[in-house]
């Protein structure tokens, strides 16, 4: 009896789930999705609290205090610039809960019941191995996003064969756990090489294919839940670790998508790791180059009709959104028509630029897609690029395969009557690979800060 | 063998609904997509809270604890953090 109204309301907590993730996808509808989704949660974990096989509350509670705190400060003090960092983080926890449940299933079981059935230690090792790696691939990705391990890829000799060693490894440990179910030894040697593998996955990749690597470890996160549900026999973790399994996996291929790439070439190609030479950033730049001062600048921004902005993520490291604000409010109050022009991979994680701009409180109506506003480059007086460079990069077009950014989609700036990049000085972008457009007749460079730039835009506007 | 039967025909049609309901998700809500989406993943907290509160060893008590915290974490930091972000994304004149 009391079972079934535990799964009754955990019908419903699914259903909010649904209800919440649908709504989380639609700008009107985001808010009350995700309260939704905390709605659902919060009557599955009330209803979880009356499961007779609870004994004692005093853990419980210590957790869930300590966690609550956690979470509270984690979400309220973090600045908005340091989401990416977050967002790996939470992922991590959330994987690393799953496996530990797991394993704490199996450690319960052995004492309680004797060996577990082929179900659970299928779904326990599965639960151990992805936990893990998200847990650890997710620790390897805050490091990167705050800057303590290198942004570069770190390229291990051998990692190929390592990889090849550590997944055949995970699977022989879960076999061992199916065929002598009677010890929990497999499981934890299975979640310490599953550690180990989740660092080694995220090591090589760099600084500019994380949006990938964060909605991937988003998807894991999801499935390590479903495999736990598995363990548990508990069909709320698998509805819902599976929903967000898919959501991860959909937002992945949407950012492989826009840079051309395969999950596997993303993974494991270590793009930037070693600077290409592709064409001598010398014979590309040589004498063409046009540089020019905040005023000149100043002066075509004033006589513009229609202005796009493209951040990247220079922006973000100058920390120049509000800065960047100031300067549309002032343009805007002259007239001038702004929009933002966003890259589906501009800065450290999906939607990246969008959350930073609508942190300084710029509009998300000026927001647009690439899709959108390619169209509109020829009719555009001026582009103003803060901080972007590959998702500019005309070499993007010619399908050479030489080339790491052949075939990426890019915003089309160079069609649009002046370019004006504010960039700190012609070094390449993470491809490594020099940029054409910066040498074009039409480009002009603002070397500088684009936090300071966008400031002496804004003064020498005030001055016109 | 029948639980497992039922139960990965519910793990395949959440999947191809998870499909169904996120595939046209605009760029400017993929952050809180994703951070809404990992506090939903925290869902294992209801299988840490019985880890935690069945005290059947010590060590599966332990266990049960350090979930039941990184759980929580990702459950409030994520819902938290997501409303925070909505927040912000609104519509000016």
């Amino acid at each position: 009896m009391l079972d079934n109204l535990v799964n009754l309301v955990y019908l419903v907590s699914a259903v909010l789930f649904i209800l919440g993730l649908r709504g989380l996808a639609h700008p009107r509808t985001a808010v009350r999705g995700n309260l939704m989704g905390a709605t659902g949660m919060l009557l599955a974990v009330v209803v979880t609290l009356l499961n007779q096989r609870i004994v004692g509350f005093e853990v419980i509670l210590a957790g869930l205090a300590l966690g609550a705190l956690v979470g509270v400060a984690l979400a309220l003090k973090v600045p908005l610039t340091a989401m990416p960092q977050l967002v790996a983080l939470l992922n991590g926890f959330g994987g690393g809960a799953s496996s530990l449940v797991a394993g704490a299933a199996l450690e319960e079981t052995l004492v309680t019941a004797g060996a577990p059935g082929v179900q659970f230690t299928i779904a326990s090792s599965l639960s151990g191995l992805i936990g893990s790696v998200t847990l650890f691939g997710s620790l390897v990705a805050f490091g990167k996003l705050r800057g303590l391990v290198s942004e570069r890829p770190v390229l291990l000799p051998g990692r190929h064969v390592l990889n090849a060693v550590l997944g055949l490894a995970s699977l022989g440990l879960a076999a061992w756990l199916v065929v002598d179910p009677t010890s929990s030894m497999a499981f934890w040697i299975l979640v310490g090489v599953a550690s180990v593998f989740g660092i080694l996955l995220v090591v090589p990749i760099g600084g500019a294919d994380m949006p990938v690597v964060i909605a991937l470890l988003n998807s894991y996160s999801g499935l390590a839940a479903a495999a736990t549900g598995f363990v548990l026999d508990n069909n709320l973790l698998i509805i819902a670790g599976s929903l967000v399994g898919a959501a991860g996996f959909i937002l992945t291929s949407l950012m492989s998508k826009a840079m051309n790439r395969s999950l596997t070439n993303v993974l494991f190609a270590g793009v930037g790791a070693v600077v290409t030479q592709v064409a001598d950033s010398d014979d590309v730049y040589a004498g063409r180059v046009k540089s020019a001062m905040p005023d000149e600048v100043a002066m075509l921004l004033s006589d513009a009709r229609r202005v796009v902005i493209v951040p990247g993520f220079g922006m973000a490291v100058a920390q120049a959104q509000y800065a960047v604000r100031d300067l549309t409010n002032l343009l805007e109050s002259k007239g001038v028509e702004i929009e933002f022009a966003i890259h589906p991979v501009a800065g450290r994680m999906p939607g990246h630029m969008n959350v930073l701009l609508a942190e300084a409180d710029i509009s998300y109506d000026k927001l647009k897609e690439m899709d959108e506003i390619n169209s509109t480059f020829p009719e555009t007086d001026v582009v103003l690029v803060i901080g972007a460079n590959d998702v500019v990069n005309p070499m993007a077009r010619d399908n050479d395969s030489s080339n790491p950014i052949a075939g990426m989609p890019i915003l089309d700036v160079d069609k649009a009557r002046t370019v004006v990049v504010i960039k700190r000085s012609l070094s390449p972008g993470f491809a490594g690979i020099p940029n054409p457009l910066f040498a074009d007749d039409s480009t002009l460079m603002l070397f500088g800060d684009a936090k300071q730039m966008a400031i002496d835009l804004t003064s020498a506007l005030r001055e016109t | 063998m029948e639980m497992l039967v039922i139960a990965l025909t519910i793990f395949i049609l959440a999947i191809f609904l998870g499909f169904e309901l996120i595939t046209k998700v605009p760029p400017l809500l993929h952050t809180p997509l994703m951070s809404g989406a990992n506090a939903i993943s925290g869902i294992t907290l209801v299988g840490a809270l019985v880890a935690a509160g069945a005290e059947v060893t010590t060590l599966s008590t332990i266990l049960g604890f350090v979930a039941v915290t990184l759980a929580t974490i990702n459950v409030v930091g994520g819902f938290l953090v997501t409303h925070r972000m909505l927040q912000m994304f609104r519509r000016k004149r």
